[in-house]
Parts: structure tokens; sequence; C-alpha cells
């Protein structure tokens, strides 16, 4: 830019003859309809975006379609555990839910967070910058102009809050059918003590939640991916190998030293909710290991993005 | 005007009509070079300068470089060296201050397929952070309407035809209040009616005192709607000005039909017209700075049965060829 700039001062009589204020004489141009346009706050044009941003997301037939099997699966569960019943070698989290409905919930979001939602959540964040690029609507997107970091932010918070109602839809369609085919009443914890209704609905609060943020920080991984190539598809799958992978690590015993920092080893680690009081220890740690992931990815994404010629 | 070969080397080409004054073009670049990373340099020292209220014709075969540069201008691409500035912004540093007041089709149309016509200029508006939320219903209603396109706002752009889509990209160039418009290759897949419309609708776009900067491969399509030209080959701006200098910088010829051919080529001779060649019942030669009134004169007074006279223009493909050294659409 520098070559710029030295020829603009290499013009001192025009810059002279001109009036002291660049935009007065345009905008006073004859017909020349240009209003300068009105200075609105930044974060109201972010959420104008974002808002875009969801309805695009929800609307999407695919996500739909992700989010009702996301739906149905919780159902099924409930069905085959009413119809076999609590049998003693089942683990014990299983064998409460005929106990009480509300178990549901814990059961299907333990085993649905291991791999329904992250492949949900990695088909949206996989296709967040990937499929702008691949339709050639980044470079619209970007002409608007949206501003890389602002559009890759708005991605990111999309995805996190696809992740945040898919989980929350795992969530409630669990708690429907577990109210519907269960007995609910007082909740008995892991940790042997009972606790009323309320309190135990609000532990499934906290656990959708904790849910959520694991995949936001893996939203944040597939939006990496999702920078560093045109085909959406490829994004998807990387970010899926990648959720299996860390699993098969996470299995592997000598692997035991690894497995803390792996994202996966810590998605199911919401069994402190079901403890009286809750222990906050280990999903602490979960949430850590989560915030790393979401700023490590999402420094990644950035450095990316932000100075990528876009050739789409 | 500068012409030629040699142009990029010795001095940029300028506007010789008017000083090239960066503050009198909305876009300037200087030294603008790209440089792909296999080493294929798509842009080589590209000195621009488009004159605010121009429609600028940017020409050149297909892979001479233009839409690499337009990528440069609108910040979706760094240049390898050199940098431009649009709306007195350099690029693409100022892109948010610059772009709101930009609009760009690109590479031909791109949407959600899975929306309506109306949702996707909504979509693109929404990516705007200049664009008042409150007026964008009658925004995209004006854009839809000024290209046609307000009987299919509703139906899926999956559904449109390549023209229709086409209309659609020109429509969301028109969303705000535009102090330029970048169109690359606006007339692709229209019509012979819809290259009208475009045409007149960039015509009526440019009496606003908007610029226009539009790149094509179709000469007559610039020829007919352009101010001032730019001429692009392998990368290289080989000519840039107003169209009708472009014109006065190539000699005029002219042609007389006669049956005496030997006699009337002749007179040009005496007359000192250069270049005279003989046909069947036609000379042609260059006029140069005879008048042509002086020529029929003499051609009669000498007895030379003249049964038609012409001033012969040279097209802008003629002028082009010379330009170039090669005709259009035929560069790798």
């Amino acid at each position: 830019m520098s070559t710029v700039r030295s020829a603009e001062t290499a013009t001192p009589p025009d810059v002279l003859a001109r009036p002291a204020e660049p935009h007065a004489e345009q905008a006073a141009g004859p017909g020349v309809a240009v209003a300068v346009p009105p200075r609105r706050g930044p974060a109201r044009a972010a959420l104008r975006l974002l808002r875009s941003e969801l309805t695009l997301t929800f609307r999407r037939p695919r996500n739909i379609a992700m989010l009702i099997v996301l739906a149905i699966v919780p159902v099924l569960i409930g069905i085959v555990l009413r119809v076999v019943g609590g049998d003693g070698e089942a683990p014990s989290l299983i064998t409460q839910v005929a106990g009480n409905g509300l178990m549901l919930t814990f059961v299907a979001l333990s085993l649905l967070v291991q791999l329904l939602l992250p492949l949900a959540v990695a088909v949206v964040a996989g296709d967040a910058i990937a499929g702008e690029a691949s339709g050639g609507t980044l470079r619209y997107l970007l002409t608007a102009p949206a501003g890389r970091t602002r559009l890759l932010a708005v991605k990111f918070v999309n995805v996190a809050i696809f992740g945040l109602v898919a989980c929350m839809v795992v969530a409630l369609a669990a708690l429907v059918t577990g109210f519907v085919l269960f007995p609910v009443g007082p909740v008995t914890l892991l940790s042997g003590t009972t606790i009323p209704l309320a309190d135990g609905l609000l532990r499934v609060l906290i656990v959708t939640g904790y849910s959520a943020a694991g995949m936001a920080a893996l939203g944040a991984f597939g939006l990496a991916v999702s920078t560093l190539t045109e085909v959406p598809i490829g994004a998807v799958a990387a970010t899926v190998v990648a959720v299996v992978f860390s699993q098969v690590l996470g299995v592997i015993p000598q692997l035991a030293p690894v497995q803390p920092y792996l994202l996966t080893s810590w998605w199911a680690s919401f069994d402190g909710a079901l403890r009286d009081p809750v222990a906050t220890d280990v999903m602490t740690q979960g949430l850590l290991v989560f915030a790393a992931y979401t700023v490590v990815c999402g420094s990644i994404a950035w450095g990316r993005f932000s100075g990528r010629d876009i050739t789409s | 005007m500068t012409t030629g070969e040699g142009a990029h080397e010795a001095a940029p080409p300028r506007v010789a009509s008017r000083p090239a004054s960066p503050d009198d073009c909305s876009i300037v670049s200087r030294g603008l070079t790209k440089r792909f990373r296999g080493g294929q340099v798509a842009v080589d020292d590209l000195h621009l300068a488009v004159p605010r209220g121009s429609v600028f014709g940017f020409l050149g075969p297909n892979g001479s470089g233009k839409t690499t540069t337009i990528r440069m201008l609108l910040g979706l691409m760094n240049p390898t060296s050199g940098g431009c500035e649009v709306l007195g912004r350099p690029m693409p540093a100022g892109l948010s201050a610059a772009l709101p007041k930009v609009g760009a089709l690109v590479e031909g149309p791109a949407f959600y397929p899975y929306l309506s016509g109306e949702a996707n200029l909504r979509r693109y508006d929404a990516a705007d952070p200049a664009a008042d939320p409150r007026t964008v219903t009658s925004r995209v209603g004006s854009a839809l309407d000024r290209v046609g396109l307000g009987a299919a706002a509703g139906k899926r752009y999956r559904a449109y035809s390549l023209g229709m889509r086409q209309r659609l990209a020109i429509a969301a160039t028109l969303l705000g209040p535009r102090e330029l418009l970048v169109l690359d290759e606006p007339t692709n897949g229209l019509d012979p009616q819809g290259t009208r419309e475009v045409r007149s609708l960039i015509k009526e776009i440019a009496a606003d005192g908007t610029t226009v900067f539009v790149s094509s491969h179709l000469l007559t399509e610039v020829e007919q709607m352009c101010t001032h030209v730019g001429v692009m080959r392998t990368g290289r701006l080989v000519a840039q000005g107003p169209i009708a200098e472009l014109r006065d910088g190539h000699a005029l010829r002219v042609r007389v039909e006669s049956p005496q051919p030997a006699q009337a080529a002749s007179v040009l001779n005496q007359l000192g017209l250069a270049d005279v060649r003989t046909g069947v019942d036609e000379v042609t030669a260059e006029l140069g700075a005879v008048a042509p009134e002086r020529v029929v004169a003499e051609l009669v007074g000498d007895g030379v049965s003249v049964r038609g006279f012409a001033v012969l223009r040279p097209s802008l493909e003629e002028l082009f060829v010379g330009l170039t050294g090669e005709g259009f659409d035929v560069d790798g």
C-alpha cells in the first residue's frame, strides 16, 4: 500500500485545490444521490447478521431433518427400556430410568453426546464457511461487506446455538418420553440422596448446558476445518473422522495419559450434576477443556480466514 | 492515450483528456500485481484510473486477468505487490468504509438455492452493516422491480432460469445507494432482449451519477454503453481512456468506389493520403489530415467517376485486434 500513499502525496496541487472535507463535495455533487449511511451500532448490525444466519440454519431442510432424528432417538431409547425393562446387568443410570422417567434425559444425553449430536454439529460447523465458499455466496457476503472477523464470529455463535438447540431437543424429547412411559417423582441421585422433582429438572438444565458447551467446542473445531477447504462435505467428514478417531484413542487403556487432552473424553463427564451437592470439579475441568479448544480452534480459523484469498 | 506493448514499461497509461488525479477517480490502482502460488502472473503492474461518473468498460479476452483484478479491487484477494484505492479508500484496509457504497457482481450470480429471490436479497442485505433494516423491504422490492423480477420475488432461486439468476445478481448490486457498481460480465446468460435491458439499466444508473465499472469480453456490448475503456491482455493493461479518444488515436480511412480504381488511386496519392490500397472497383486509403470533402472534389475534378464514398471509422473490434494483436476469445 506504500505505493498508493506516495503517489497520493505526489499530487499536491489537487489536494490543495480540493475542499478540506472530501465527502462534502461528493455529497453535494450533482445527481449523486448517495446518502451518508447512518451510523448504526456494530452490535445491532452483528445481531442482524446472526438472525439471518439462524434463519438459514433452522429453515434448512437438512438441519431440520437432523433435529427430528435427534428427537426420535430418545423416544426409541425410552420404548426399548420400557419393553426390555430394567435388568440388573445394565449400567446403573439405565436401571434407574425404570424407577424415574427423569433419568431418561441423562441416559439419552450421555449416549447421544458421543456420536449423534457431534455428527449434527459437525455438519453445521463444517458447512459454515466451506459451504458458502462452494456455493459462491461467500464472495457476495464479503463484498456486502460482512467483514471476515465478524462473519467468522457470527458463524461460531450460530453453530454454538445450533448445538444448544440440538441438546435441548434431545433433553426435551427424553423428558417427555420419560414422563409418558415411566413413573415420575422425587429423583434418587447417584450419590444415593433423593431430591425433589423441581430440583431434578434443574439438574437436567445443567447437563444440557454442559453438553451444549462441549458441542460448541466441537463447533469451533469444525469451523476451523471449514476455513481450510471449499468442499463442505470434506470439512464435515474431517470433523466427524476426528471425533471418531479421538474416541478410539479414548478407549485404548495404554493411551490414558493422552485422554485428558481429548475433547471427546469430556463430553459425557456430567455425572457430577447427579450428585448431591453438585460435584463441580470434573465439570469445571471439562468446561476449561472446551474453552481451550474453542480458543485454539477459533484462532486457527481466524488466522486462516482473515487474510486468505477468496477464489471461489 | 498510451497504447501498445511498451505502455507498462515506460509510464502508466493515462487518461489523456483529464489529469489522472486520484481524487477524480472511483478506482485507482498503482502497480497492482497478482502472482499466484504456481508462479503464474495473473495481473501484471496494473495502473488503472476509472474516472468518477464514467461507464468504464474493462475489456479483455477470457483469462486476461479481469476477474482477478476485480477480486483485488473488492478486497477478496490480496495483491502480490502494488495497491488499489476504491472510492478513495485503500483496499483491502478501507474495505468496511468503501464497500457499502459499492455494488458488486463478481463471476456470475451466487445465491442460496432453497431461498426465494427476495429472501436471498435480504440475506445479503443483512451482511452489510451499513444497511438500515427498517427499509429493507422497500429497498429489496425496488431492486427486484428494477430488474424486472418483481413477479418472481417469492419463487425459489432453484427454479430461476439463467437469465433470472443474472438479473437477481444485478438486483443485489442495487440494494443500497451506490457510488460505484462493479459488474463482471453482467450480460452473461441473458437473451438479446435481456442484454438490451441490462444495457439501458446501466445507462440509467450512470445517468444518476454512479460510476459503473463493467468487465466484458463482448466488444459490441462495451461499445454501446461505455464512455471509457481499459483493455487487458494477458494480465497487462494495454490501453485505457475515453472511448472516443481511443478511436481518434486510430486512423480513419476513406473508401472510394469507382470503375477506375487506378486513376482514383493516383488522385489519392497526389493528395498525400497514406497506405493507398487498390482493390476491385474500390480504393481505400488513410485519410490523415485531409478533409473528406476535398477528396471527393479532387476525384470528381480529375474526371474519376465516383460511385460511392465513405469514411471508415475503425470498429472497437479492429482497435482491439490492433492493441492486443489477436482476436477475441482466443487468449489462453
